[in-house]
């Protein structure tokens, strides 16, 4: 028998591989739609790897809370919640301490694109809905929601796109599957402005030396630039050029 | 609740009164119906449905549990759902309110009073252990008559769903993941939902529709044409005529939607 070996291949053997055959700075495979519902102001869907996930915009529209109000400008609200079947062992409906906490960071990861300077005492909904999860779920709701975010018009100075690292059996590798982030020693979701590459998100989770922090702030920030790319494939494929 | 300006509701009620409707349906059409299972993989069984543009995922999940103490020999169906904010202006993040709560009720009745699902062979052993079936509807567009969606897309995930076969060793519960098996359903019960606009009933009303009707009435039918569950809602009355028409119209389409269903999930 004649094994012939291609490039990709030899990339395969010379790099060590991880459990799910990727290369170190592989993302899992993406898929983003943008303006999937009918009644939301902007919608999107996101599957990466085996999540799947679904936002909606509405607004701007009156904040009926009247200590949500800003006289200058909008505030943006965000609801991060996973569906009961979502995961393995079925979750209670509603909230729970780490889905408000995810709420708080996406909303403070995506604030920094938006343009509410326009739209004084108004809210923007963002709901980010978990269908189905498997491992990375805030970043994806993050690169999602800045989809629905411009399939709703809002204007923004650019996107968000978040990514995260980690590592894994000693090695700093990107977009962490499920199992990775169960097994691995650090986990670091991290949201950028990709066109200055400003961080709007950073977490840890795990240990790190420094120079282990600089490789994964920079590993996220390539998987950022990557995804970036599929945000606005999709925004292109619903509106055109 | 969307405010419907006066003059719409007016011109949509003098067109059902002249037996038509604002999206060109006859009084007893239902809109575009699209069923797809399997959509979720962590899931035992799912299903996305689409009703014109309502749209909602199902999603069961299955626990072993124990039994009710005057029920010692059946399986547990537990029906809850969604509206999520995310699906209309008007729903808001919280616990569910008695919207949501009727629609759950109502989805679990038909499906339990209609006997399709054998909850006697959800029984692993009697009076300490038996499947728990958790059926979550995830409303995520909402555009009118959610009860008819929500069965169809119960009834599809249903089908959808497989379980471990169960073993009994020295006590104890092995579940075998190699052997999944299908649900015991036996039978095929759906829902058709009218609303009461001017004097006539319209089949599978839209949002619109929805916001002006004076009453509200939803028929669960076995394929056999057995009503299994009803449930009247709005503020105003119905007669006996407008019911009796209701049924006739529902025993003629549940056929046309267990067809439907059949095609893109066979019952077995």
């Amino acid at each position: 028998m004649i094994i012939i070996i291609t490039p990709d291949e030899l990339k395969r053997i010379s790099k060590p591989t991880r459990e799910d055959g990727r290369a170190p700075d592989e993302i899992r495979p993406i898929k983003i739609e943008a303006g999937i519902l009918e009644r939301a102001d902007g919608s999107s869907y996101l599957e990466l790897g085996g999540n799947k996930i679904l936002v909606a915009v509405y607004g701007p529209r009156e904040a009926q809370i009247k200590r949500l109000q800003r006289p200058d400008r909008a505030v943006i609200r965000c609801r991060y919640n996973m569906a009961p079947f979502s995961v393995e062992e079925r979750k209670r409906p509603g909230p729970d301490r780490r889905s408000v906490e995810i709420s708080k960071i996406t909303a403070e990861a995506l604030r920094p694109a938006l343009i509410l300077e326009k739209f004084p005492r108004s809210v923007i909904d963002v709901f980010i809905e978990v269908l189905e999860a498997e491992g990375g779920t805030r970043c994806a709701g993050i690169t999602a929601a800045s989809v629905a975010l411009a399939d709703a018009g809002i204007p923004m100075k650019d996107m968000v796109v978040a990514c995260a690292t980690g590592k894994v059996n000693g090695k700093i590798v990107l977009d962490l599957s499920e199992e990775e982030d169960k097994s691995g020693e650090a986990d670091m979701p991290v949201a950028i402005l990709p066109r200055n590459r400003e961080i709007t998100l950073l977490q840890s989770d795990g240990n790190l030396t420094e120079e282990e922090f600089k490789e994964a702030l920079n590993l996220a920030i390539k998987g950022c630039l990557k995804i970036n790319k599929i945000q606005k494939e999709a925004l292109k494929k619903k509106y055109g050029e | 609740m969307d405010i419907i300006p006066e003059i719409i509701r007016e011109n949509i009620t003098n067109l059902i009164n002249k037996k038509e409707r604002t999206d060109g349906r006859a009084l007893d059409e239902f809109r575009e119906i699209f069923i797809e299972t399997g959509v979720i993989k962590k899931a035992e069984g799912s299903a996305r449905v689409k009703l014109g543009n309502t749209q909602l995922i199902v999603g069961i999940k299955p626990q072993i549990g124990e039994p009710f103490p005057d029920t010692p020999n059946m399986g547990i169906i537990i029906t809850n759902s969604e509206l999520l904010p995310m699906a209309s202006p008007t729903f808001e993040p919280g616990p569910p309110d008695e919207r949501s709560i009727e629609l759950s009720r109502v989805v679990d009745r038909c499906i339990r009073e209609s006997k399709m699902l054998n909850l006697e062979k959800l029984c692993i052993v009697e009076g300490s252990s038996v499947w728990l079936l958790f059926i979550d509807l995830h409303i995520i567009d909402y555009d009118g008559n959610l009860f008819d969606a929500a069965v169809l897309a119960t009834v599809a995930a249903l089908r959808n769903t497989k379980l471990p076969t169960t073993k009994i060793e020295d006590d104890e519960i092995i579940l075998d993941y190699d052997n999944l098996q299908p649900l015991p359903l036996e039978d095929t019960a759906l829902m058709c939902t009218f609303a009461k606009i001017g004097d006539q009933m319209v089949l599978d009303p839209s949002l619109e529709e929805e916001e002006i009707l004076t009453a509200r009435l939803s028929i669960g039918m076995r394929s056999d044409g057995i009503i299994c569950a009803m449930q009247k809602g709005g503020e105003g009355p119905l007669n006996i005529e407008d019911i009796q028409k209701a049924i006739k119209i529902t025993k003629d389409k549940i056929p046309q939607l267990i067809e439907q269903l059949d095609k893109t999930t066979p019952h077995r």
